[in-house]
């Protein structure tokens, strides 16, 4: 019997970091699914490729540091990174794309930190912008979808060459609308005429349009979002801020000047809205531990992936967003801890209300 | 009534089914009763008995001593085997006099203090007296003695005696039993610590998870316009004194202050039942429920222990262990402490006694905190024990300070909800015991600083004096030996010795 001396409670909810991943792990397949439909068998291939790379790393980095590989693999944190990594990438980019990135995302951004919980910036977004950076070309070379089965759908076979054989098509490339309206606006077509060749928000929010797997499909990935609410994985603070500062912004903008600048519509539909808002910034280690602060710092994503995506050299402003807010994030904790009980913000008890008798 | 929220709290699993539909019953006298001096906050009782006495039930077997403690009575008739160490319900499990108690199986009543027939006219005083002779403590868990609260009307202008019926621990079923069953007695009990303490206004504050207990309670009350019973969510911590005020007045107690300057005391219902025993009939406090529960019982109980039981018995009395406990747990599964053996006596603020399988326990090794955030959004104290926690593993307690470690009531729900199973309960507990030695240690060298800077004063008006005495003797110096007093020397004794 165990009677040595420890502190309650002698409970415990039934609550642990597997199950949190796991469920997340869960919200995105259906999102997932329909992207493998869309862009077949390369991106099927690219998928295996990362989250593989993404276990086989974080097993190692965990041998190097002499921990226990396979109960720290159990969590399952190294596996959603890969998953959300992999969403990132062009579907069709060559097998060492996503192993490059994998072994940033690891290596680098979690475990030259210390591990699960101690790294500052989310490292699937880390592995996002370092290929980004390194390799603007593969990295943007986005593909219209050729759905599975479909008439000049690659086949495995094919799906292979692309992946490991670096055979890419040249015929397929796309811009995603987010690029093709920057691309068109730097030529001095005003965003109200490009907007006409972009494909109809309803193709957009289903999916059928170019760009990573995490791009499309908009609207399976707000359901898997909406699932992990449900659950209470994550709250609505982070993404709500996310979305509403992003729309905010475009929003009062394109009022002013619709030529020079696209809708708060149009700009929650593009990119990774959604799964940044729902699945990337949402990410607990990186994020502020308060609901205030997961406010500010979702509104802070927001506004800049606006002004990354309207001023900067890239169409797609989230991973850089979320980096930037990653490292404001220690000290919106330091700013934003809740008021404690019978003290004021400062710290100080409250005063007495109540008149002595 | 319009209801106020508290912040965070947390929903464990209740699991009160095992013992909530179960009447009270009565444990058989046990061969032996164990009865600690100490069963409260404040100064250990004083015996008055030695082995070898014989004594009758409600005899006051040890006499409360200083301002603050509480009397101690035989639980029935019988003879005093002695008076020795013997491991006390805590978890340290360290020995505490006891007195040992044959029972004589007669249950023989001594003479008790006439009953007040009209506490509602009696004077304030005779009822104070009755309940600190009765040897009532707190018994929700604080064990603070019930005369000293009393007096609290007398420094504080009270608005609302707040009966605590709240019961949100889960497992815990003794005071929803006791206030379905004997409703009326707590009703009168709180109606009479409400005159004493001149609160003009009652409110009992029931968990909604307790229909029944409400109901009867509302029925009992229905007769006194000034008693009010509230049904308040199920939530966790709501039973803690100071979130079942904010969440029934709004009233947030300031830190550092007591609940009585915002104008409410709380009293739990097993409290002010004993009072009505007290003063009703002059019976001090010898009995109390105990709820006797957890996936490891064979049978779970609600059970009137006379004080002094070993748990042991009980456990027997509920036939046994039905499963190897992982854990045995002295009150509630959140804040409860773990017990040290079985032979440990039922006290005054036994409310419970659990034995828990591993399942119901969900114990698991920790992992690394994700920042999932969960801690800082369920705190009632409106802490951040991700932060706290984190500084305490670098030993940086001035920095968990800062943050509030010492404002943590160790409710236990941010360890319930981590999802990477730490101990951070544990982490606040062992800052807290760490600072409070530092501000100790510090107190202390801060005394021996002025003593010897007083020493040193001494030492120097001594000399002083001496020069001035040898000053004295030639009659040139006379004068200016003239201003050093006489009594000098003998001052600074008296001071040393005040001060030692
Ligand atoms: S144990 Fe302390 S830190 Fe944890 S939730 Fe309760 S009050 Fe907050
Ligand atoms: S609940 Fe646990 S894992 Fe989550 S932030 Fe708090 S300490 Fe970290």
């Amino acid at each position: 019997m165990n009677i040595a001396t420890t502190s309650g409670p002698f409970t415990h909810a039934s609550s642990t970091v597997q199950k949190t991943m796991v469920t997340v792990l869960l919200a995105l397949i259906p999102a997932t699914a329909f992207d493998f439909y869309l862009f077949g068998w390369p991106a099927i291939l690219l998928f295996t490729v990362t989250v593989g790379s993404c276990m086989a790393v974080e097993a190692a980095c965990l041998a190097l540091a002499d921990q226990p590989v396979k109960a720290v693999l159990g969590d399952y944190s190294a596996v959603l990174t890969g998953w959300l990594l992999a969403m990132s990438l062009p579907p069709w980019a060559p097998w060492w794309v996503g192993v490059l990135a994998a072994v940033f995302a690891i290596a680098l951004a979690k475990h030259a930190f210390g591990g699960l919980g101690q790294n500052v910036f989310n490292p699937a977004m880390v592995g996002r912008t370092v290929l980004l950076v390194s390799f603007p070309v593969v990295m943007t070379a986005w593909v219209v979808p050729h759905p599975l089965f479909s008439s000049g759908a690659p086949g495995l076979a094919d799906a292979i060459a692309i992946t490991f054989g670096s055979h890419m098509p040249d015929t397929v490339s796309a811009a995603s609308a987010l690029g093709y309206v920057k691309t068109e606006l730097s030529r001095g077509i005003p965003v109200t005429q490009s907007m006409a060749q972009v494909p109809d928000l309803m193709d957009m929010v289903l999916g059928y349009r170019a760009g990573s797997l995490g791009e499309t499909s908009a609207i399976l990935i707000l359901a898997g979002g909406l699932f992990l609410m449900a659950k209470r994985i994550i709250s609505w603070h982070i993404p709500l801020s996310v979305m509403g500062g992003l729309f905010l912004m475009a929003a009062v903008f394109h009022a002013v000047d619709p030529a020079r600048f696209t809708s708060g519509t149009f700009h929650l539909m593009s990119g990774a809205t959604f799964l940044g808002a729902f699945f990337i910034a949402t990410d607990y280690v990186t994020s502020p531990v308060s609901k205030k602060g997961q406010l500010i710092f979702g509104i802070g994503c927001g506004v800049l992936i606006w002004i990354i995506r309207t001023f900067a050299g890239y169409p797609e402003g989230m991973a850089f967003a979320v980096l930037l807010m990653n490292g404001l994030t220690p000290i919106i904790d330091q700013y934003t801890r809740p008021r404690m009980f019978g003290r004021n913000r400062k710290g100080e008890p409250l005063p007495l209300v109540k008149e002595k008798p | 009534m319009k209801l106020f929220s508290i912040r965070g709290g947390v929903h464990p699993e209740y699991r009160k089914e095992q013992t909530s539909e179960k009447a009270i019953v009565a444990l058989p006298m046990p061969r032996l009763l164990y009865i600690p001096l100490q069963q409260h906050v404040g100064a250990p009782a004083e015996v008055l008995v030695a082995g070898g006495d014989l004594v009758k039930k409600g005899q006051m077997i040890a006499r409360s001593q200083g301002t603050i403690s509480a009397s101690q009575h035989a639980p029935t008739s019988g003879r005093i085997v002695s008076v020795t160490d013997v491991a006390a319900p805590h978890p340290s499990g360290l020995p505490q006099t006891t007195i040992i108690l044959e029972p004589d199986g007669k249950d023989e009543w001594a003479e008790l203090p006439e009953p007040i027939a009209d506490p509602f006219a009696a004077d304030l005083q005779l009822i104070r007296e009755r309940v600190a002779r009765a040897g009532v403590v707190g018994m929700g868990g604080a064990v603070f003695p019930a005369a000293v609260k009393l007096n609290l009307g007398t420094q504080y202008k009270l608005e609302i005696l707040l009966v605590n019926g709240a019961e949100c621990e889960p497992y815990i079923t003794c005071d929803d039993r006791v206030m379905r069953e004997y409703a009326d007695e707590v009703i009168d009990g709180a109606r009479i610590v409400a005159r004493v303490m001149g609160a003009p206004r009652v409110v009992v504050g029931i968990e909604l998870n307790k229909p029944q207990a409400i109901e009867a309670m509302t029925k009992a009350a229905a007769p006194f316009a000034e008693v009010e019973v509230v049904g308040v969510p199920a939530l966790y911590p709501m039973g803690y004194a100071h979130e079942l005020i904010l969440a029934i007045t709004g009233r947030e107690t300031p830190a550092g202050k007591r609940t009585a300057e915002v104008g409410v005391v709380a009293y739990n219902v097993a409290t002010v039942r004993a009072v009505h025993h007290a003063v009703r009939f002059g019976r001090p406090l010898i009995t109390r429920v105990v709820t006797v529960s957890g996936g490891a019982i064979r049978e779970p109980k609600n059970i009137l222990s006379p004080i002094g039981a070993r748990v042991a018995d009980l456990i027997e009395f509920c036939g046994g262990f039905s499963a190897p406990p992982a854990r045995l747990v002295n009150g509630g599964p959140m804040m409860g402490e773990p017990l040290p053996s079985l032979e440990v006596p039922v006290v005054k603020g036994t409310a419970g006694i659990l034995a828990l399988t591993a399942e119901e326990t969900n114990a698991q090794a920790a992992s690394p905190c994700i920042r999932c955030g969960s801690c800082v959004t369920i705190c009632p104290g409106g802490l951040s024990p991700v932060e706290m926690a984190a500084f305490i593993r670098k030993d940086n307690l001035e920095a968990a300070a800062r943050l509030g470690v010492m404002d943590c009531i160790s409710c236990g729900s941010c360890s319930w909800v981590c999802p990477s199973h730490i101990p951070l309960v544990h982490y606040f507990n062992y800052a807290k015991g760490a600072l409070n030695d530092q501000e100790r240690e510090r107190r202390k060298s801060e005394r021996v600083k002025t003593l010897a800077e007083v020493r040193v004063i001494r030492v120097e008006k001594v000399a002083e004096a001496k020069r001035a005495a040898m000053a004295a003797r030639k009659p040139a110096a006379a004068t200016a030996a003239a201003d050093a007093p006489p009594g000098n020397a003998t001052a600074s004794t008296a001071e040393e010795k005040t001060n030692a």
